[in-house]
Parts: structure tokens; sequence; C-alpha cells
């Protein structure tokens, strides 16, 4: 085999002095770094810096580093453009990678501030009051409309509450990632999760396996084009429906499962038979329009007793209009995922430049079916790389009514965010299917974590309603107002609809 | 952003096409402020200065940069025209207005408003009031209600004519405001020689701004008055879900907004008095799950439906309206509100004292609950707001399922 022109990209360094030639690291690395040979020796090449063996080894001495082999500087060629040619040199195939855009694209989140209450008018205490951050996801009737009830009461007219809408104890919810591409014990993890916390998890495209049937109402299904475990009763099953459009990480792109992680549980979950490549299209064969979009929705609706059915789509140039068709459509929520947002595999090349940054989607979005006097009608649930309950807050104060959280579960489940989802090999057990690997993940642990984490956010969120004085998360919700920009353009401002810092 | 002068008049900032009498609008209005209301519910009248006394004692919630009255059933002479109560910055806004007027109304009387030089009162607008209807042609091409089509006015005028104010525009009620110290104003407008069954009253408290005639409270939309003490922190959407429904929330403050979140709730959305003003100082969700389900069914659609309309923050507001009042606390009570009862008179105010000037020995004076309204309905007076549920003679019904022309008149009973 000739020499490769790519140097390793980390150095694994043991101080053997402390080292209990415990053999754990090599039983702990799922990219089969270590050899053992009287001592543990590594293979610094195989290295993704997931720090399994780090956080594992008993002797606490193993340290990674970035291999700083110099390259002569060159501002139009970064060493990264460098290696991607010697790569694809060597193997001649598209680059795939996991997890979300690792480029650094302005952070519009971080640019845009929260205000808070001074004298007139008092910040609320969130330690003492309510802080009311409860939320329902889907269409909303125009007006309510009630009757007299004979009692001095009212109730409602047929068909003008929102009785099929589901209900969130937060507005926030897990993101789809398929059984396939993570692991049955994460699914499982954010299943239980998500009924202690009042809120969704979701099936991504890969089926609800068997095990997951109790945890039904508290789960979006979702349809993609491969149709992947769609069969009526897991249309029933589901909380909510949701079609899959498109992809924040890879906007026009569909879906690749190798037939590795294709075992026999996977084959049955998603109805294919077992070791073949599941591939869903990134076009849906019977949707070639937007009136082909609503027979869907509508033909789910009648499937299910008429549950919220969304649409996902991927942030895009003129998601605006494309939200509108989808709202007119009927879908009940539209799902927009951004273009930082994570995924199991992509190609580098789209992950990293195609689509457009969420906050942007969520501000033309809202204002588009404001104008058209339909944003009552479809909730908008916000992903992409929502980082923190500031992202979770910006992004409802530009007009989300829910966030949806993808990577940071699967970080509060251990991922380091090595980017080596689509190899299968994760050492955390997360996106792999091999059971050495996803044994690693117990799911009641998982769940703890993640329910900790929704908390902690949900708290923070009920801070920052106190700061700005109010006690429903409705309140802040698409009020833009309490929202300055720091360092952003003008036009950028006026698409966010927010004004500079200091006005 | 300085605050000596306002932006809009030192061209720095423009409110769309109506640089004047938008002094404040490119502000965020911060403010305390003072409130009474008082209604006769036998219908009885009272003088204006029964309002007066109330405000002047609680003068130090003021700060003369503000004061202003609502009276209902002063004008029994007109009571089916709508009364236009005009502030113009020049007679060119006048003429314009008036052009306005004669294209789109009849106007069957037009005059100056009566005042008196009053100390302390200076630089007033010019102040006239008209009485008129909608020209029946011209409405009838517009297939607009008569409501609608003052709405629209009453927009267009405030939006596009440069230098001119509604200050109210309903039948039989009128607002009095303008800036200084709501007693002067009172005494400026000769309120003692009107009588009303229902009078508010407010005391502005503006931190950040020098203080305009069109700024002070009531303010008005049809006969919807509002007096508000407070500040809506939930002003951003609330705005928004206006425009959504063809308001143009031109003047940038709370008030206006509450305002038209009532017209919007009930004359629009026909919602009953009782459960609009849930919708806009919500019950918390605890409570809404602890209601009779029926109950907790049109509860939880309310709130999921009018979310965006919910008014967040600390605030009391009276909104005035002919036939009756209701008082509003926030959902927790952040901004004082205390009423009593003397007979056929329920009176509402932000301190007990204002409520012990007017009420000679009150019958029961209590702190209402974050959130509950006080409500005041003169008796026999034709309730204008849908509490007895709406009954529209008929409406349209197109049946999704057939074909186009199946669209037929249904009676909904
Ligand atoms: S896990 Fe740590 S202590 Fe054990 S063999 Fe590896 S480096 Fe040595
Ligand atoms: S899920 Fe696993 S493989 Fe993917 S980035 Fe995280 S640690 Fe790496």
């Amino acid at each position: 085999m000739p020499t490769s022109l790519i140097q390793p990209e980390f150095r694994v360094e043991i101080d053997y002095n402390k080292c209990h030639k415990c053999g754990r690291c090599v039983q702990q690395c799922g990219w089969g770094v270590y050899s053992f040979n009287e001592r543990p020796y590594p293979d610094d090449s195989k290295c993704r810096a997931c720090h399994r063996c780090v956080t594992y080894c008993p002797a606490h001495c193993i340290t990674i580093k970035k291999n700083d082999l110099a390259l002569r500087d060159n501002a139009n060629w970064s060493p990264e453009l460098r290696k991607n040619v010697w790569r694809q040199a060597e193997s001649g195939g598209v680059m795939l990678t996991g997890m979300g855009n690792d480029k650094p694209y302005l952070k519009i989140f971080d640019h845009l501030v929260l205000d808070a209450c001074q004298v007139t008018n008092p910040s609320i205490d969130p330690l003492r009051e309510p802080m009311e951050l409860r939320t329902y996801l889907g269409r909303k009737p125009d007006s309510v409309e009630v009757e007299a009830n004979g009692e001095g009461g009212y109730r409602l007219k047929p068909g003008s509450g929102v009785e099929n809408n589901v209900k969130l104890d937060t507005p926030l919810i897990f993101a789809p990632m398929s059984y396939g591409s993570v692991s049955l014990n994460v699914h499982k993890s954010l299943a239980m999760a998500a009924e202690r916390l009042g809120i969704l998890m979701n099936t991504g495209e890969g089926g609800l396996h068997a095990d997951l049937y109790p945890y039904g109402n508290n789960v979006i299904v979702q349809v993609a084009s491969g149709r992947f475990g769609v069969s009526p009763e897991y249309l029933n099953r589901g909380a909510a429906i949701e079609i899959k459009i498109g992809q924040g990480a890879k906007p026009g792109i569909g879906g690749h499962l190798p037939g590795e992680k294709i075992n026999k549980e996977v084959s049955t979950t998603r109805m294919i038979p077992q070791g073949t490549d599941a591939i869903s299209p990134a076009p849906h064969h019977d949707i070639y329009s937007i009136e082909d979009l609503r027979q869907l929705i509508y033909s789910l609706k009648e499937a299910s007793g008429y549950k919220p059915v969304g649409v996902k789509i991927a942030a895009v140039h003129n998601v605006g209009a494309i939200a509108s068709g989808v709202v007119r459509a009927g879908a009940d929520y539209v799902y927009l995922d951004g273009f930082t947002g994570g995924t199991g595999a992509a190609p580098a090349i789209i992950r990293d430049h195609v689509g457009i940054p969420i906050e942007i989607a969520i501000a033309v979005v809202d204002q588009r079916l404001r104008e058209e006097g339909i944003r009552n009608q479809a909730s908008i649930i916000a992903a992409g790389s929502i980082r923190s309950s500031a992202d979770m807050a910006k992004a409802i104060a530009l007009g989300a009514d829910v966030v949806a959280i993808g990577s940071a579960t699967l970080m509060a489940l251990g991922c380091h965010l090595c980017q080596g989802c689509h190899t299968g090999c994760c050492s955390w057990g997360l996106t792999t299917q091999k059971p050495e690997l996803t044994r690693r993940l117990d799911p009641e642990w998982g769940a703890e974590r993640l329910t900790n984490l929704v908390h902690a956010w949900s708290h923070e969120l009920q801070e920052i309603l106190g700061a700005l004085g109010v006690n429903a998360v409705e309140s802040l919700r698409g009020s833009r107002e309490r929202l300055r920009a720091v360092g952003l353009d003008k036009q950028t401002c006026d698409i966010l609809g927010v004004k500079p810092a200091g006005l | 952003m300085p605050t000596s002068r306002p932006a809009a008049l030192s061209g720095e900032f423009s409110f769309g096409e109506r640089p004047r009498y938008a002094e404040e609008a490119s502000f965020k209005i911060h403010g305390g402020c003072g409130l009474m209301g008082i209604c006769d519910e036998s219908g009885t009248l009272m003088s204006g200065i029964e309002a007066i006394k109330a405000m002047a004692v609680q003068r130090d919630r003021g700060n003369g940069l503000g004061g202003g009255y609502a009276g209902y059933g002063i004008y029994p002479e007109f009571p089916d025209h709508y009364c236009f109560h005009m502030m113009y910055h020049d007679a060119k806004a006048k003429e314009e207005t008036e052009g306005v007027f004669d294209r789109y109304f009849v106007v069957d009387l037009a005059e100056p408003m009566p005042t008196r030089p009053v100390k302390g009162i200076s630089d007033a607008p010019i102040l006239w009031r008209y009485f008129l209807q909608p020209d029946p042609h011209k409405l009838e091409n517009s297939e607009m209600t008569a409501d609608d089509y003052i709405v629209h006015t009453v927009m267009l005028i405030n939006s596009s004519v440069d230098g001119a104010f509604v200050a109210s525009s309903g039948k039989n009620m009128g607002a009095f405001k303008g800036v200084g110290f709501p007693e002067e104003i009172g005494h400026y407008y000769l309120l003692e020689e009107y009588q009303g069954y229902t009078w508010t009253g407010h005391n502005r408290f503006p931190t950040n701004t020098p203080g305009w005639w069109g700024g002070a409270h009531p303010f008005t939309l049809l006969d919807w008055s509002i007096v508000h003490n407070g500040e809506i922190s939930s002003y951003g959407i609330n705005s928004r879900y206006l425009e959504a429904f063809g308001y143009k929330c031109t003047l940038g403050t709370d008030t206006e907004v509450a305002a038209y979140l009532f017209d919007l709730l009930l004359r629009r959305h026909k919602l009953p008095l009782d459960l609009a003003c849930k919708a806009l100082a919500s019950p918390l969700w605890t409570e809404i799950d602890r209601m009779p389900a029926e109950e907790q069914a049109v509860m939880r659609s309310i709130r999921a439906v009018y979310g965006p309309a919910m008014l967040n923050g600390p605030f009391a507001i009276v909104l005035g309206f002919n036939g009756g009042m209701v008082a509003l606390n926030d959902r927790i009570k952040l901004r004082p509100l205390v009423a009593a009862r003397q007979g056929s008179r329920l009176m509402v105010a932000s301190e007990e004292s204002a409520i012990r000037e007017v009420l000679e020995a009150p019958d029961s004076v209590w702190a209402p609950k974050a959130g509950e309204p006080v409500i005041a309905r003169v008796k026999d007076m034709p309730w204008p707001i849908h509490g007895d549920l709406h009954l529209s003679a008929g409406e349209v019904s197109c049946a999704v399922t057939g074909v186009a022309d199946s669209c037929e008149i249904v009676e909904v009973s």
C-alpha cells in the first residue's frame, strides 16, 4: 500500500509511569486505536479525539493533543483544504462526515442580546412566581368560538378549539435521529426522558422499535421518502406525524444507512432485509408538487384520526414562501432545520456549504406567515444547532414556538463531537449498532441525563422570562422587540426584524 | 437616544408618513400612572367633577405630563352619531381632515371643543369635535360595517394626515386629554358641565418623553377607551399580533395595544367580555388544569389561540364602553387596583383615597384578585359587547367537499 500523505490529526500520549497496564483503553476505544503488548500502544492515525479512553482510564494517564505539525502558511490553501485534496486523491470519493457544520460562519444567535426589565416594568422572580413554559403544538383556529352552556358558562363550538394540539410542558423537543443511525438505547433514553419531561422525541426516518410503543404519546413518528417502518400501527402510535422533506445538515440530500448498520432489529423496525443499504432518496417519489404534499398530509391525517401532521424542511433560500406553501397545504407545524444542524452522515461539502442559518429562517418564515395571516395555522419548530437555553430564548423571540435539539442530546449522552458517527464505530455507543458498543449506554442513565439537561435549560429560560418581566413563554414568542443586534449589518437586522443595540 | 427633544421632530426619524403627532412613537414609553373609573349601574348621570376629584388626590402618581378622562352618556342629543374629538397641529391638518370627513361622512355638527384658560395648561393643539355619520352610499360601497368604517377612518387619519390625531371616535362618549395634571385638564375641558353614567380618569407619569397631547390617556377606538397604569412587557408580540388583523400600532404605547386588543376580541371575534378578559390576563395553567372539563377545554383554547394577545407585565387597566366598564389587573397583581361599591355605583382606582374622595360611605371596598375582572354593567342598556354571545343574522358557509356554487347562507341560531 503506498504511503498516505495525510498525517494523524491527533497525538495520543500515555504516561507509562502512571499506566496500570489494565488494558481498559484497548477495550473502550471503538476506533481500534490501541494494541496491547504488556502495555498499550496507540496508533495515532486512528484516533478521533472522542475521549472515551481518556474518560475511562483509571490512571488518568492518557492525553490527546492536536498534532501541530507545521504546514507552510498559505491564506488561500488552508491546511484542511490541502488535506482534503490529498484525501480525495487517495480515495476518489465523496467525503462523508458526521455531526454538524464545523466552519466558523457568523453565528447570528451570538450577535443577539436579550432585554431586561428595570424600574417601570419590574422583572419577575422565577423562584417566587410561576413561570409558564407550556406550549401547544399544532394548528390553531383564527378565533375561539364559544356558546352558552346553559349554566352561566361556555362551551367550545365544535372544531373551534385546540383539542388536537399536542401539549408540551416546555418549548423544546428532541430532534429526529433515526434508529439505525443511533442505537436503540439512545432511542430508549430519549423516549423515557420525553415522557418524564412532558415533551416529544422524534423517531427520525427509521421507524419505531416495538420496545418504544408504550411511549407513543411522547413520540413524533416520521415519514420520510424511504417510508422505513411506516405502517398504520406506526402512524397511530405517535402523538404527531412528521413528513421529512429536508434536513438542515444536508438540504437536498437523502439518507443512506449502510448495510453494516442494518442488523436484525434495525431490519425488523425498518421493514427492510438485513444487511441491505437503506436509501431514502432526497425527493419523495410521490411528492413532486405542493399539491402532492397536501395529498400526503391529508392521507396521513385520515390514516391517523387527524393527528397533527408536520413537515420538516431545511432552511434554504426563499424558505418563507416554501413554508407558506407547506402551511397552506395543511401542515400543523413546520419544522425548520438550519444549516448548522447535526447529522449522522453527510457529504462534508454539502454540510458546510448548502443552506442558510436557522435564525434567518425563523425570522422570515414567522414574518411571512404573519403577513399572509396564517401564522396561527401552524406552529414553528426551529432546529439546527440550538446550543443553549439562550439560543432557545432567542429562537423563540424571533418567532419559533418550539426548538428541537439533537446534537445537544447526544452530548448529554456522552458524545464528544468527534464527527465520526458515519463510521458506525462510536466509542460512546451512540451512533453505532455494534452490540459491544451500544451496551455502553444504559437507557435509565441516559434518560436521567437528558431530563437534567432539559430541566436546566427550562429553568434558565424561566430566569430569562423573569428578567424580561413576563411570566409565560407565549409573551416572548415572536417578541423581537426584546432582542437587539450587536455587530450585525442593517440588512440582516431588517430581515431579523431586530433593532441594533442602543435603540 | 437623547430624550430632550422628540426624535420625530428633530428629523432624525420619521414614523411612517406622519412625523408630527408621533412624538413618542419611536420610544418605548415607560411610565407609572394613576387611574380611576366609576360607573353608575342604574344609569344615573354624574358630573365630570367626580372624576376630577378622584384624580386630584392621586396627583403624586403623575408628573404633570399627561392627564385625561373619558365620559359615557355625555352627548344625549346625538346618541346615534359618531363623535370625533380631534387634535390638530395647525389649520392645514384641520383642513385635510375635514376633507376626509366631507368625503366619507355626513357631518351634522362641527364645533370647537369648549375649553377655558387654566394655569399650567399651554401649547394646546387646535381642539375640535364633529358629530357625524358614515355617508350611506360610501358605506354600502365599502362593504364594511359602520364600525369597521370608523376604525378604518381613524387608522387613516392617524397614519396619514400630518398633524392630526383622533382623540376619540365613539357614540355618545368622548375623551378629554392633554399635557398637564389631570385636575387641570379636567377644568380646562369644563368637565363639570358634562353628565355621564361612566367616567374614567388618568394621571400620567412618563419618564423618558416630554409628553404630548395625543399621548395622554385614555386611548380610544370607537367607544372603547382605556386608561392604563403599567407597562406591557409583551408589547412586541401584542403589536405584531394586531398587525395581522390590520391594526396599525403607530403610537408606540402599550395602551393603544390594549384598546385594539379589546376591539379585536370583543367586537370582531365576538368573545364574551369575561372570556376576553381571561384571554388578556390568562389564568395560570395550574388553575386551568383544575377546572371542570368543559371550562378547561374553553380556557385551554383561549390561552393557546390568544397567547400572542395576552398582556404580560405589570398593569391595571380600566376599559370604558357604552353600557359599562371593566377593570382588570395583571396576572400576578404587580400594579395597584382597588374597587368599591356604594349602591348602584361601582368605582375602581389606583388608590383607596380616590374612592373615599368620591364615595362617601362605600358598602364594600376590596382589592380585586390578579387577573379577575371587575365588571360594571349599566342596567337596561344594550350590551354592546356580546355578553350574551353573538347572534349574527346569517353567515356564509361553503362546504369543503361540495362544488364551488354550494355556498349558501345558513341561519345561525
Ligand atoms: S486505560 Fe489507562 S491505565 Fe489502563 S492501560 Fe490504558 S492507559 Fe494504561
Ligand atoms: S455520536 Fe459518537 S461518533 Fe458521533 S460525534 Fe459523538 S462521539 Fe463521535
